[in-house]
């Protein structure tokens, strides 16, 4: 589904991926570990086309397409999600009428305001979301929490191919923690695949990866099954890089 | 710049265009002589005449306002036309027998004035450069009594309403700018809603200034008797042209008893290059209400997003007890414009209310400023005042500040004042685009989103052209 080939990226000057390479295909679900600074965010933001990212070399192709040449919203239409890690607030704009733009913007038949609440309910009822919500601003005055699970829904109404979450788990409590686990495995088929970045061990109780990668310095430094994660756990990222 | 180049510049602003017809036009100047001509060409009265002059002495013995927080290049006063209309051959008796180029413009400017096109539920005035060209609706206004015709036409016709009524609010020596208008006022709006009454329709004037090195100065004057309701629209625009033009308009409002005026604006006028600032229209306007009735409600609502230079103060002058003042504004400064423009709410009667909603938002190289002053009088027992000012910077080059005024001299009153400053971030557009949406549809959203509580105060039938004109406007800002 994604090949990433030896992918260099620097922001504002400073080279942040030096070679980072990774292949995920449908029905699989990746982990990827490290310690801070090492590279994890830049992935997820420079797949999903942020403009300060800037790639230096490598390549990635995306559902057979050079997803470096796509705009933001292209990438998007392809299948592309990226989870936040800081979820942006927009006042004014309720979660209802962004969600609907941005959910009628891949269609070619755009469904009117009607039939969209009722996907929108039905949505929000699986992921155990506050019908609320629809009506609030986006991510405005939202909790961690909330901010975070508002992000699973739009996951699950804009249902992509391939999802990558941005330490979805962080500064989240044991039980909203579960809560998005939930939602996120709820939607996993074998059509579909995760990209989990994340620094616990915690969520991926929940989420059982099929790999686990450690980057460290901009790259993949190892790679293993479930297992790694739990070693890392016990040792800490000594003794890899 | 190549010519292509500056074509290209030029067409973002499609009201840009000039209409090719013969006009009327006074020489260059102005002197006393030259308000006389005005005056006679008129066929005023001659009370007409003595306001005229004496806002002409006022004016000599004034120099321009300095305190706005704008850097104005010295304006030639004798360098520009205080008089320009489009020749007509006889008489119009309907709005139908009007030059069909200038028909034709404001078909472009999506102004349809012909029988059939014409927008519905809203009356329309136009004025062209210094006069009125007719309105639209007259049989509907007159079956509910309510009167909608141009100043000139007034003076004519309901001079005693005019006498009584005109420089009241915005006397003629107010300020530089109000003098010169005073003297030279070519045309605008009259507007009388009589005890009772509630207007049917919106009106609307639609100002287009033509003719080059020209002045427009309008002179508005609307009267809500008691108990009467009436919503009015002014929108405008103005041709691309090198050399910088003048508007400098008066518009007072009276609302007795329980009556309520709501006053809408959308302007667009030329606001100049975008790289090189040359050319556009100086907005610097003198507006004013008084609620002078008890329980009298006055609403300023503007949307500014054009001209070079923005001085503009819509303000309440609360008067009557209970009486309600509210301004909500979005002022949007993009390439070189710049603008310093709010509102003065003056409680003088018992539990008087106003609310102000200023939204700012400055983007490439513009300066937007918000000024306000809430002055509560010492016989204003429990006045009340909330103010909201907001700006919201578009890259980094813009500037805004923020100056409130607060003059409290009863302690029972009780004023509320937040204020935020906010950058429309890569992140907010980021975001939406990351999820599918559109460059455009992501600024529009943003954009209506932090404008919502103004918007929602338009007459509908502007609401949406208001987000369509500030998303254009933006869009190559954000880039």
């Amino acid at each position: 589904m994604i090949e990433i080939q030896d992918l260099h990226v620097s922001v504002e000057g400073e080279a942040i991926l030096q070679g980072l390479t990774l292949t995920v295909k449908e029905g699989e679900i990746h982990a990827i570990m490290g310690p801070n600074g090492a590279g994890k965010s830049t992935l997820a933001k420079v797949l999903a086309g942020h403009p300060n990212y800037e790639v230096t070399k490598g390549s990635v192709t995306f559902c057979g397409k050079d997803l470096l040449e796509l705009e933001v919203e292209e990438r998007a239409h392809l299948g592309l999600f990226m989870g936040f890690q800081y979820p942006v607030e927009i006042p004014g704009v309720s979660n209802e009428e962004f969600l609907l733009s941005a959910y009628n913007s891949k269609r070619e038949a755009p469904v009117s305001r009607e039939v969209f609440q009722s996907i929108l309910i039905e949505k929000m009822k699986k992921i155990g979301v506050n019908p609320e919500f629809a009506k609030r601003d986006v991510n405005g005055g939202f909790s961690g929490g909330e901010k975070k699970r508002n992000e699973i829904l739009q996951m699950a109404i804009l249902e992509p191919k391939l999802a990558i979450l941005d330490e979805t788990d962080s500064g989240l409590d044991i039980d909203a923690m579960r809560i998005v686990a939930e939602g996120v495995k709820g939607q996993l088929t074998q059509e579909n695949a995760l990209i989990l970045i994340t620094h616990y061990q915690r969520l991926l109780d929940y989420i059982k990866p099929h790999f686990v990668h450690v980057v460290v310095g901009g790259k993949i430094v190892e790679s293993g099954g479930a297992e790694l994660a739990l070693h890392l756990e016990e040792k800490g990222y000594q003794g890899i890089a | 710049m190549s010519t292509e180049e500056i074509l290209a510049s030029r067409e973002e602003y499609k009201y840009g265009f000039r209409t090719e017809i013969e006009s009327d036009l006074f020489p260059k100047g102005l002197d006393e002589e030259t308000v006389r001509a005005l005056s006679k060409k008129k066929g005023e009265p001659d009370f007409m005449l003595e306001f005229r002059l004496k806002g002409f002495r006022k004016w000599q013995e004034m120099t321009p306002p300095d305190w706005g927080h704008l850097k104005i290049d010295p304006i030639d006063f004798q360098g520009m036309r205080y008089y320009a209309a489009p020749k007509k051959k006889q008489e119009l008796s309907s709005l139908d027998e009007v030059d069909p180029e200038i028909l034709r413009t404001f078909d472009r400017l999506g102004i349809p004035l012909d029988e059939q096109k014409r927008l519905s539920n809203v009356a329309v005035d136009v004025v062209f450069d210094s006069v009125s060209l007719g309105t639209t609706f007259r049989e509907t206004l007159e079956e509910a009594g309510v009167v909608l015709c141009s100043m000139s036409e007034a003076v004519q016709k309901y001079p005693d309403l005019v006498k009584k009524y005109l420089g009241t609010v915005v006397p003629i020596g107010d300020n530089f700018y109000a003098a010169l208008n005073s003297a030279v006022f070519s045309d605008g709006s009259f507007v009388y809603v009589p005890k009772g009454v509630r207007c049917p329709i919106e009106l609307s004037t639609y100002f287009r200034i033509n003719e080059r090195e020209t002045g427009q100065f309008e002179r508005t004057l609307i009267i809500g008797e008691a108990g009467s309701y009436v919503s009015y629209l002014e929108g405008c625009t103005a041709p691309a042209y090198d050399e910088n033009q003048l508007h400098a308009a008066v518009v007072e409002l009276i609302a007795y008893e329980d009556a309520e005026i709501k006053y809408s604006t959308v302007q667009n006028w030329y606001a100049g290059d975008k790289r090189t600032g040359k050319g556009g229209i100086y907005n610097f306007v003198t507006k004013r209400g008084k609620c002078a009735g008890d329980r009298s409600k006055i609403s300023w609502t503007q949307v500014e997003a054009g001209a070079a230079i923005t001085w503009k103060y819509p303000s309440c002058i609360l008067q009557g007890d209970d009486s309600v003042g509210e301004f909500y504004s979005v002022a949007l400064t993009n390439g070189k414009m710049q603008a310093d423009t709010g509102t003065k709410m003056i409680h003088l009667g018992k539990r008087t209310s106003s609310t102000i909603i200023s939204k700012g938002i400055s983007a490439d190289e513009s300066s937007n400023t918000y000024r306000g002053l809430v002055h509560i009088g010492a016989k204003a027992e429990g006045a009340r005042n909330f103010t909201q000012c907001d700006s919201m910077l578009v890259k980094n080059a813009c500037s805004a500040n923020t100056f409130p005024y607060i003059e409290v001299h009863n302690e029972t009153a009780e004023l509320e004042h937040e204020a935020s400053t906010s950058k429309m971030n890569e992140e907010q557009l980021f975001y939406l685009k990351s999820r599918g949406v559109s460059q455009e549809d992501a600024i529009q959203m943003i954009v209506n989103g932090y404008c919502k509580e103004v918007f929602q105060k338009l007459p509908l039938e502007f609401a949406a052209e208001a987000e369509k004109l500030l998303t254009l406007k933006l869009e190559g800002s954000v880039g």
